[in-house]
């Protein structure tokens, strides 16, 4: 069934997952559902112990067996030790079948492959997944299927029942011996554990992993003792120099800075942009540019951002710190000082992952941005958008909040290069399709713009500025002229994933991988 | 033109591409790209092409890719072929100069 981003859905995956094709960024609006809930044992007894000495012990006392669904976060990024750590010892019980449902998996997590080989993990759920997982993945070594949620979408799945989680596994910087869970004070910071809430609340066990066991009570606490059954301390839960950097060097690639000028004139020229306006951005060597830029002109005009939303890095808390962003409101932390800005600046907020980007709550903050300035891999002459499958057909990527924030923003700019190596980044059709074109308003490449013909507000607006303003197919032609038209990538007919809409239904599936064939 | 010995052209750097021409039989053409999904037919037209433009007839030719433009393709070719065929920028070594502006497009 041809979908309504125009992807084609095998019935058989329909019918195996019971989803539905996407009809649409809103189609859902207003529909009423019953949430789930997990099931709790209570513990009246006030003489009991949280405390569990090993990951052995708690999988036991959780009665791990085959099939269950193992939850986790990815706060701790390229340095998580606690996915691994677990599944070794699932491993080693022989226990099978088991899905493991992520905020999101990265290259740390490639001791997974080998269990996805022996039937250990069957199923994937996740954000993303990066390095050999992906590999392993597109070249169909999982049994199951591998299900790419963005972040408002998994705390959806999670809290409508899509999935249910039998144990989650919250690796906690600090932790108490009752449970109060906090992401700042310990070995392993990484400044807040938003995208774990929701799998404490909603989980039938939760355990909290940590290395660094402090007196009662741990607070504020990010996650509360009320929701967690055991605590069990190890070692070392995450690498501190991997889960965050130093402060990135600002980039001097002149085209990324020439990106970098055209998003802050696209913003700046926009009637969004006056005191009080609401703005989200990445980590891209252009997005920082671009958030420099932005500020002198926020100093120059004397315009303060109201809210700063996201994922943060070091230069939106500068700017927080001089008073130009009111208020930070966080759900990631990529540097050392995001982590050290949350811990201490009284106008830098943690968040949930359900109040960033659930699309199914009753408001969610990506409703309330005004800007948010993304990247892609590829973007399509409808504007549509590709952040998960690379341009070699291989999984390599995550959605992250992508199409959450380009759903919820008044105005949605998309940065990327117009062509990587060989690669055009514009083009006739993504490989695969994450993020709709109706909710992508603005590509900005370094050979010009292009605004989504369905915003002729932006087009009035932006025609009186000096932007090199070109129609989308114009882009894909600069491209291609220098490239050549590119082939589609010959898959397989397996479907090996789904990327799932943030409300539920199927965007697009991704297929096995198979040699390139000349002929 | 004859392949007489093996020669190299190109790097492994990104957007270049490394291709060796080795004496053979016939063209005997292999490519490993990192952009074959989108380019393989494209690079394999271009190299053939090129081979065929500067009448080599004989040749083992590798071609490692990783992402060059048509033009650099041709260069790296062009490059290796020359070597191989006992060109050289110093004539008075060789006694065959490299035809700037004839085959050399």
């Amino acid at each position: 069934m041809i979908n309504a981003v125009g992807r084609d859905i095998p019935e058989e995956i329909i019918k195996a997952t019971g989803m539905q094709p996407f009809k649409g960024s809103f189609a859902r609006n207003g529909e009423e559902y019953k949430k789930a809930a997990p099931t709790v044992r209570p513990r009246i007894d006030p003489t009991e112990s949280k405390l569990v000495d090993s990951i052995a012990d708690v999988l036991k006392k959780c009665g791990i067996r085959d099939g269950m669904t193992l939850s986790f976060h990815h706060h701790f990024r390229n340095g998580d030790k606690v996915v691994n750590m677990v599944m070794e010892e699932v491993h080693k019980m022989g226990i099978k079948d088991i899905t493991i449902c992520a905020s999101s998996l990265g290259s740390a997590h490639a001791p997974l492959v080998p269990m996805m080989e022996d039937g250990t993990i069957t199923n994937i759920q996740s954000s993303g997944v990066r390095g050999a997982i992906g590999e392993a993945i597109s070249n169909g070594k999982l049994k199951g299927l591998a299900i790419m949620r963005s972040h408002g979408g998994r705390v959806r799945a999670i809290e409508s029942g899509d999935v249910h989680i039998d144990i989650a596994f919250i690796g906690a910087p600090t932790c108490d011996e009752y449970g109060n869970m906090r992401a700042n004070g310990g070995k392993s910071d990484c400044g807040v554990l938003s995208y774990a809430y929701v799998d404490a609340q909603y989980a039938d066990k939760v355990v909290a992993v940590t290395d660094t066991l402090v007196p009662f009570p741990n607070l504020p606490a990010s996650i509360s003792q009320v929701n967690v059954d055991y605590v069990v301390e190890v070692d070392e839960i995450g690498d501190p120099a991997k889960i965050a950097t130093g402060a990135a060097k600002p980039t001097t690639d002149v085209r990324k800075l020439m990106m970098a000028k055209y998003t802050t004139d696209v913003v700046v020229n926009t009637p969004w942009f006056k005191n009080g306006f609401v703005y989200q951005t990445g980590v891209g060597g252009a997005s920082i540019a671009s958030t420099k830029y932005l500020g002198e002109i926020m100093r120059e005009r004397g315009i303060k951002m109201g809210l700063g939303l996201g994922g943060i890095a070091g230069p939106m808390c500068n700017l927080l710190e001089e008073g130009l962003i009111e208020k930070l409101v966080d759900t990631q932390d990529f540097d050392l000082t995001a982590i050290h800005s949350v811990a201490t600046n009284p106008n830098h907020f943690e968040i949930t992952g359900s109040e960033y980007a659930n699309p199914m709550n009753k408001g969610a903050y990506v409703n309330r941005l005004d800007y948010v300035i993304l990247a892609s891999l590829e973007v399509d002459v409808n504007f549509n958008c590709n952040v998960v499958v690379g341009s070699d057909g291989v999984i390599s990527g995550a959605q992250g909040g992508h199409p959450d924030t380009a759903a919820g923003a008044k105005c949605t700019i998309v940065i990327t290069p117009l062509l990587q190596g060989r690669i055009p980044a514009i083009c006739d059709e993504c490989t695969a399709i994450t993020t709709p074109g109706e909710t992508v308003d603005i590509v900005v490449t370094d050979y010009g713009i292009a605004i989504n013909p369905r915003r002729q507000d932006l087009i009035d607006c932006l025609k009186k500025t000096k932007l090199p303003i070109y129609k989308i197919e114009e882009l894909r032609d600069m491209a291609y002229a220098i490239t050549g038209k590119p082939e589609k990538v010959q898959f397989g007919d397996r479907v090996v994933g789904v990327i799932e809409s943030r409300d539920g239904t199927i965007m697009d599936v991704v297929r096995q991988i198979k040699p390139y064939e000349w002929d | 033109m004859e392949v007489t010995s093996t020669a190299m052209a190109g790097t492994l750097e990104s957007s270049d591409c490394q291709v060796t021409v080795e004496p053979g039989t016939g063209i005997d053409l292999s490519i490993d790209s990192s952009v074959i999904n989108q380019f393989g037919k494209a690079i394999k037209k271009t190299v053939l092409e090129t081979l065929d433009r500067l009448d080599v007839k004989d040749a083992k030719v590798t071609v490692v890719d990783k992402g060059a433009l048509d033009c650099t393709i041709k260069a790296r070719v062009e490059g290796a072929v020359f070597r191989a065929s006992g060109y050289s920028e110093d004539e008075i070594c060789s006694g065959k100069k490299l035809p700037w502006g004839g085959a050399i497009r």
